[in-house]
């Protein structure tokens, strides 16, 4: 056998990074899942745990010191996902040049084959997700004052959702988010060798669909609540 | 792409009980560095008792009579055991059935269909001539790495190495790869993955395959990626398009097997 090769640089090593970026990524979402339905407790509850999170380990943390370790994270994570999925579809590209005239998808599942696309489309949402309630925090409904959305993320939060595009926006990105999960779960537990016989296939495949549906359902939640007037007036 | 129209002449006969009249339109390619295009072609009679290599079979006839170069496709030994058939038909690989092209029956069809006949369509795999590509980026995936080293001699006595039942089944399972190529034409990355899971699985549940099991891997997917295959996404046409059911988690004990490797510094 040829010395002198390494598993680095391999596509199953880019697969590795998918696929561990990837569960960084849900466990960072099952939080902020956990977060997002504190709002259900009303402004005080859900403010304190705003606060809280930025106290979170003072001293021996700085002042944002956990969010902002969360953040260094998070953005590596990104780093390495979009890297390695750039590069394997620019491979997978250039490994079938001349197309089928007739191709048939038999095994296909929706969120498989939207995985590029789809995860461009979270990634430009994430950016809108992040001018709207971390870097710029605009007052979009004129109802509430610049002033209390930025003073009180309770505030922010329902200001944001009694506007019905908004919500619609969410609800579209979340869907996204999902079909992305229900295939992404699944696939990160093949990638890391957890599916080795049928019976742990058939349930990665179950992990999958019910991890997406759980996050799908937890974040939506709050906006839909929100938005009929259940919580926030 | 251009389509041309092509109409092979057929003496008439009286017409038994259920034979079809099909429309083909099937890539023509002179070499590797031409184009390639679809051209349509018409038989008729056709028994659906027929093999689909049978019936190219008539299609060629039919040309050669007419002084048309008949169309160039491999097999070999027809009874879907050595893997050298294999053809895109109307987008699934080795058509609709879960068997070889040379196992595929005309019954499979209906009279007046049209189908489309294409050659595995992947980089690695050129065409050297209409449907017939050249699958030695698979050969050299298997030189890499897919064998075990056995010294010569006496071959040792059967039970001399005892095998667990379960990793018997599961090696023979994978064992049943016939290197048709089938998973790559049908994978929207064109990737080898279950071809290379199939073999690394096989030679990994027997102990035997143990001592080289790291450099195994390593060694095979390095091949397969320098081949120009693309990487797997675990979309599951492979193992659809699969003449022999290999499944899916094969790719997970390849990609287990990369990962130890991985850690013990390879
Ligand atoms: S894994 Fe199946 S489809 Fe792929 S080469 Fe082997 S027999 Fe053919
Ligand atoms: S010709 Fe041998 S498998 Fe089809």
């Amino acid at each position: 056998m040829k010395r002198g090769t390494t598993a680095r640089g391999t596509t199953v090593f880019l697969k590795f990074i998918m696929a561990t970026t990837g569960l960084v990524f849900i466990g960072y979402l099952l939080l902020h899942m956990y977060g997002n339905l504190m709002v259900f407790g009303g402004q005080e509850a859900f403010d304190n745990y705003a606060h809280h999170l930025r106290t979170f380990g003072e001293p021996m943390l700085p002042y944002g010191g956990l969010l902002w370790i969360v953040r260094i994270v998070l953005i590596a994570s990104i780093i390495g996902h979009l890297y390695a999925a750039l590069t394997l579809w620019n491979r997978a590209k250039g490994a079938r040049t001349t197309k089928y005239a007739v191709k048939k998808a038999a095994a296909a599942s929706l969120g498989s084959k939207t995985m590029r696309w789809g995860g461009v489309a979270i990634l430009a949402f994430v950016i809108w997700h992040l001018i709207h309630f971390t870097i710029v925090k605009p007052a979009i409904n004129a109802e509430f004052a610049a002033n209390d959305i930025v003073a009180s993320p309770y505030t922010m939060v329902v200001a944001s959702f009694q506007l019905w595009w908004m919500v619609l926006l969410y609800v579209i990105a979340m869907l996204a988010v999902g079909l992305h999960l229900s295939h992404g779960i699944f696939s990160a537990q093949q990638t890391l060798g957890w599916t080795q016989s049928r019976a742990s296939y058939v349930r990665a495949k179950a992990i999958g669909h019910a991890v997406a549906l759980l996050i799908v359902v937890g974040f939506l939640l709050p906006p839909l609540a929100i938005l009929f007037r259940i919580i926030g007036d | 792409m251009t389509t041309t129209t092509h109409e092979a002449e057929v003496a008439a006969a009286p017409r038994e009980e259920g034979l079809m009249n099909l429309t083909l339109k099937i890539w023509r390619q002179n070499g590797p560095r031409d184009n390639g295009r679809l051209v349509t072609f018409k038989v008729k009679d056709i028994s659906p008792d027929m093999s689909f290599l049978e019936m190219l079979d008539v299609l060629n006839e039919q040309l050669q009579a007419e002084g048309t170069e008949p169309i160039a496709f491999d097999s070999d030994c027809r009874e879907g055991i050595c893997g050298m058939c294999g053809l895109m038909i109307s987008g699934e690989a080795h058509g609709p059935e879960k068997t070889t092209t040379c196992q595929l029956h005309m019954r499979s069809f209906k009279d007046g269909e049209t189908i489309t006949i294409e050659p595995w369509k992947a980089d690695p795999f050129p065409v050297i001539k209409d449907l017939v590509v050249d699958r030695g980026s698979f050969d050299r995936i298997i030189q890499a790495g897919g064998f075990i080293s056995a010294n010569t001699g006496a071959a040792p006595k059967a039970e001399a190495i005892l095998v667990p039942k379960e990793n018997a089944d599961r090696a023979f399972v994978a064992a049943e790869c016939i290197g048709c190529g089938a998973c790559v034409a049908a994978c929207p990355n064109a990737s080898g993955m279950l071809f290379m899971g199939a073999k690394i699985t096989h030679l990994g549940e027997l102990p035997q395959g143990q001592p080289e099991r790291d450099a195994r891997v390593v060694s095979m997917v390095n091949q397969h990626d320098a081949e120009g295959f693309g990487g797997c996404t675990n979309i599951g046409e492979c193992s659809h398009a699969c003449p022999k059911g290999i499944p899916q988690d094969v790719i997970s004990t390849l990609n287990k097997d990369l990962r130890t490797a991985l850690k013990r510094g390879r």
